[in-house]
């Protein structure tokens, strides 16, 4: 692997060069010891050349059936229509028998085959992360060079509502009107994650309106981040209406991170989570306690920095002596 | 023997489903059957004209006269009826999104021939919700498009009254899975979704809405299993009476008359010793002759070579005279119902009833036809039918003479020539093309602005479509451009795909384990899991096969992207590079296959994505299937395989060549 070579991707990259970010997502995707030590060299690349704070990295997720897909792809729209790119990443279940899955909801987000400002990425969640699949931090990170807003769409039941904020500056939950299930994840200790709840399917009259009453009762008060009001709103996805006061929120959501300076310190410690989470799968929570334990490597994590396939590296050879390069083997 | 004394019945409606290349090309073809004893019209229009484009859109390319006329305009259909009587014509159009503007269109022709519109008769197909679980040719969201086909009735009912202004299509649904039961019970929702939505929009007054109901009718599927099909067709009969007369109050048994068309089985017809295929359409016309008390209205019958490609007029005569022996020559005609009274059949369409009953049930409780469609829950149900057909396929539970059983066969006379199909012109495109821009510069303009004017405003209005369609027919307006005032008011739809439905648990067998081993390790190997684009280009909506692969290569353990019907070359070109998927599997049923391949080829070039391998499958000729391989595609399939393990073993075979890996089998 030449250093010229990944360094040219990593420009093309930044360029949002199409063809350029397609390669970079399959060689992250890829597990060869050698894709893989080449992944973990343009990574470092793009860190040390600095992710972008000023692009966006938000998760949607909610109840299947909810028009998520609708609700992305109406936000895209009004993102384009203000003069920002999208990168989207689109979780999906996967067969956990087979390991098959079935991907994506590419032509709900996205008809035009000519908008070179929107790139979309599905991923199956192969069983690992809680039904986030692995590879969601590092492909995120290699399109906020790429794009204004990228978007993690996963469906969420109770703890994948979780894992997408642990990878997000910015979440968002979506509610099904007229269920009492959303509430219920909501109360069940879920209520802190979420920074911007949205009702979608407005239409339908009185059952979205008690939810969003039910919802905006529920909220109360800052969220835990601190500085921040949750706000609850209603969509409609299909009538339009709505989602370009979503989109403000978001960005209120986004400028209020970057005023506060938090948005790289705030990364750091989700990559911090994604490397334990990834050893804890690997070596369990012996590992992790050989390592110090979670506060003590969350800390260290933090303060060392760096691309998140060289720190995953470096502790995993701590703990391993096997050879670095195929942690899922 | 023969009685002259003996009273016959009148014989059905005998027609064949035709149409192609050019409005000039397929009237010749219909006065040709005409002159040879068939006794009514049923018109196929080409893909662009059913989805509401002009023949010069670039989505219509490749498509325009492949699999039916192509009428852009007045004089297309001017054309198309020449030297026809409109007055004494009954004449069925297979036309649903555009069927307003099609009847539209009918209407002045008969104008300019000097026929009273009221005289009329005939059936336009306007069923859309069938559209959006099989076939595919929808344009609009659900929601207008019952209004559309809500106002199509209205008009007729009031102003072409012995005009069928829809067809029910359980045909649709066999094609794309249904069960007997569940056919019965989702062209009765259907029909009620629809009549609810007439009432409900206050065009008839309700002492006339019993005329209404006396004039749904039905277009039905009749498969191998004939016997059980016959029982199907004494269900319907029964089931309609009662829910016309219970939920509508029709008493008049003429009025509440379960009336229906049939097209037999298409989807059973085999491409591996076609000739089998006779008496498979013969045995098939008899589950929709046999009992007198659910008699069909109307029969067309397809071709025996239909799995091979496009019919030749000999093709059609011979379907034609399958009928005629059977109404003319045999005595079938000479008896009352000759099932009344058996246990047997009586036990039967019991059995059937009470399975329709029960799905009905579920529908309504998900909140009726209309909602079932819009979340899935129908087009789920019908691809897990069909995945589990496909399986018995397979495994040769059920048995296919030729197919999956008794495949050794002498050489066959019938396709021993490479003409056994039929050619379409391929100057046709062209022709229509510049015909179509000719047509164009004649019209007056002011007029086609002012009538396209007030077709919009009726559609936001909510006025009946169908006077400001008439207009616009007259004044020259062309398909598309009646197709794009709606789509800017109503918009347009993707339907679920209904391939996001629950492994089976009985697929562990040996052969899958197996498969499975492979994909994974392939997988490995290149360093990823395997991911496969399923990609329906072109206007076809067939989506059975892209489906059924879907699912299967899903439960194979391959990551697969399916998007559903109509997508552009750019689309899947682009998709497959996002997506970063290992190869690309085409379907595309309605014989535009190379124009198509050439077109996603030059987007995957201009992406840089030359390397993806690219498998296709639909109804491809052998000649084609050559030419398509030297342009580089890597494997065709047809309908004769039916081995699906097979064809994804090829399609892991694909996957390693291209990335130079030793073959493991």
């Amino acid at each position: 692997m030449q250093e010229s070579d990944v360094t040219q991707l990593a420009e093309e990259i930044h360029r949002a060069d199409r063809r350029a970010l397609a390669t970079a997502l399959n060689l992250l995707d890829n597990r060869l010891p050698a894709q893989q030590a080449r992944a973990g060299k343009l990574l470092a690349a793009l860190c040390a050349s600095g992710i972008p704070s000023t692009s966006r990295l938000i998760g949607i997720t909610g109840p299947p059936g909810v028009g998520k897909s609708s609700l992305t792809a109406a936000l895209i729209a009004v993102w384009r229509r203000r003069g920002l790119s999208v990168g989207v990443l689109a979780v999906d279940p996967s067969s956990p028998i087979s390991g098959g899955a079935l991907l994506g909801d590419r032509l709900r987000m996205h008809q035009s085959a000519k908008d070179d400002g929107v790139f979309i990425r599905s991923l199956s969640s192969r069983g690992e992360f809680g039904g986030l699949s692995t590879e969601v931090w590092p492909m995120g990170l290699l399109m906020l060079c790429a794009f204004d807003v990228v978007l993690v769409e996963t469906v969420g039941v109770g703890q994948r509502e979780v894992d997408v904020a642990m990878r997000c500056d910015t979440t968002c939950f979506v509610a099904q009107p007229g269920s009492g299930d959303s509430i219920q994840f909501l109360k069940a200790g879920i209520l802190e994650v979420p920074h911007v709840l949205v009702v979608n399917k407005h239409d339908m009259g009185a059952h979205a309106e008690r939810t969003l009453s039910e919802l905006a009762g529920a909220m109360t008060g800052e969220h835990p981040d601190g500085d921040w009001h949750v706000p609850v709103l209603a969509t409609s996805a299909t009538e339009h209406t709505g989602i370009e006061a979503l989109a403000d929120a978001l960005e209120a959501h986004h400028a209020s991170l970057r005023q506060r300076g938090v948005v790289e310190s705030l990364r750091e410690q989700h990559q911090a989570h994604w490397i334990i989470k990834r050893l804890a799968n690997e070596f369990g929570s012996a590992g992790i306690a050989r390592l110090g334990g979670e506060q003590a490597l969350l800390a260290a994590l933090c303060l060392e920095g760096g691309d998140p396939f060289t720190q995953y590296s470096r502790y995993r050879q701590q703990l391993d002596v096997r050879p670095v390069g195929n942690p899922q083997q | 023997m023969s009685h002259d004394s003996v009273q016959r019945d009148r014989p059905w409606l005998m027609r064949t489903y035709s149409g192609h290349s050019s409005a000039k090309a397929s009237n010749e073809l219909y006065r040709t059957n005409l002159s040879k004893g068939q006794t009514g019209l049923s018109v196929a229009f080409d893909l662009p004209t059913q989805t509401g484009y002009d023949s010069d859109h670039p989505l219509a390319r490749g498509e325009v006269g492949k699999v039916g006329v192509p009428i852009n305009h007045i004089g297309d259909m001017l054309a198309l009826f020449d030297q026809i009587p409109l007055g004494q014509m009954n004449t069925s159009m297979t036309i649903n999104a555009t069927a307003p503007w099609l009847l539209a269109l009918y209407v002045a022709v008969a104008e300019q021939q000097g026929v009273d519109p009221s005289e009329l008769q005939g059936t336009t197909q306007n069923d859309l919700l069938k559209e959006y679980l099989s076939r595919g040719t929808y344009i609009f969201p659900p929601q207008p498009s019952v209004r559309l086909t809500t106002d199509l009735i209205a008009y007729t009912v009031q102003h072409i009254p012995k005009w069928n202004p829809t067809n029910i299509c359980s045909y649709h649904l066999q094609e794309a899975g249904a069960t007997p039961t569940q056919e019965l019970a989702y062209a009765l929702c259907t029909a009620t979704a629809i009549l609810d939505a007439v009432q409900a929009s206050g065009q008839i007054d309700p002492e006339s809405f019993q005329h209404v109901v006396g004039r749904i009718s039905f277009f039905v599927n009749a498969g191998i299993r004939f016997i059980e099909e016959m029982c199907k067709m004494r269900a319907f009969t029964r089931m309609w009476n009662s829910l016309v007369r219970d939920r509508y109050g029709v008493e008049d048994p003429k009025l509440s008359r379960f009336r229906y068309g049939v097209q037999v089985n298409s989807l059973g017809l085999t491409e591996s010793q076609p000739e089998n295929n006779v008496q498979r359409i013969v045995l098939e016309m008899l589950a929709v002759t046999l009992s007198k008390s659910a008699r069909a209205r109307a029969i067309q019958l397809p071709a025996w070579n239909e799995a091979l490609g496009l019919p030749r007029p000999w093709d059609q005569q011979w379907a034609l005279r399958m009928q005629q022996v059977l109404a003319l020559e045999t005595d079938l005609l000479e008896y009352g119902d000759i099932f009344d009274g058996s246990p047997v059949i009586e036990a039967k369409v019991e059995e059937l009833i009470n399975g329709a009953q029960a799905e009905m049930a579920r529908i309504a409780e998900r909140g009726g036809m209309v909602a079932c469609i819009e979340s899935g829950y129908v087009k789920r149900e019908l691809v897990q039918s069909h995945t589990q057909r496909m399986r018995a396929i397979e495994l040769g539970d059920l048995k296919i003479v030729g197919v999956n059983c008794h495949r050794k066969t002498a050489e066959s006379s019938l396709t021993a020539s490479a003409d056994s199909i039929m050619q379409v012109d391929p100057l046709a495109e062209e022709e229509q093309i510049a015909s179509l821009v000719a047509f164009r510069k004649t019209r007056d303009q002011s007029r086609v602005k002012a009538t396209l004017e007030s077709l919009r405003i009726a559609a936001l209005n909510g006025s009946n479509i169908m006077p400001a369609s008439i207009e616009c027919a007259r004044a020259g307006v062309t398909t598309g451009e009646w197709s794009e005032v709606l789509r800017e008011i109503f918009g347009e739809y993707r339907a679920p795909t209904g391939v996001d439905i629950a492994s089976t648990s009985e697929d562990n067998g040996e052969a899958m384990q197996a498969l499975r081993g492979r994909v994974r390790q392939t997988g490995e190997a290149i360093g990823r899991p395997l991911r496969l684009l399923i990609g329906k280009p072109g206007l076809d909506g067939h989506s059975n096969g892209a489906e059924q692969i879907a699912v299967k290569g899903r439960d194979a353990g391959f990551e697969i992207v399916y998007e559903g019907i109509r997508l552009t070359p750019a689309q899947i070109a682009r998709a497959a590079q996002e997506e970063g998927v290992h190869l690309i599997g085409l379907s595309v049923l309605s014989g535009s296959h190379l124009a198509l391949v050439d077109d996603i080829y030059r987007e995957l070039d201009a992406l840089g994505c030359d390397a993806l391998p690219i498998v296709i499958g639909g109804i491809i000729p052998e000649s084609d299937a050559q030419a398509l391989k030297q342009k580089g595609v890597k494997a065709v399939f047809t309908p004769k395989d039916v081995d699906m393990n097979a064809i994804m073993h090829t399609i892991v075979d694909v996957i390693r060549q291209a990335h130079a890996l030793p073959m493991d089998r």
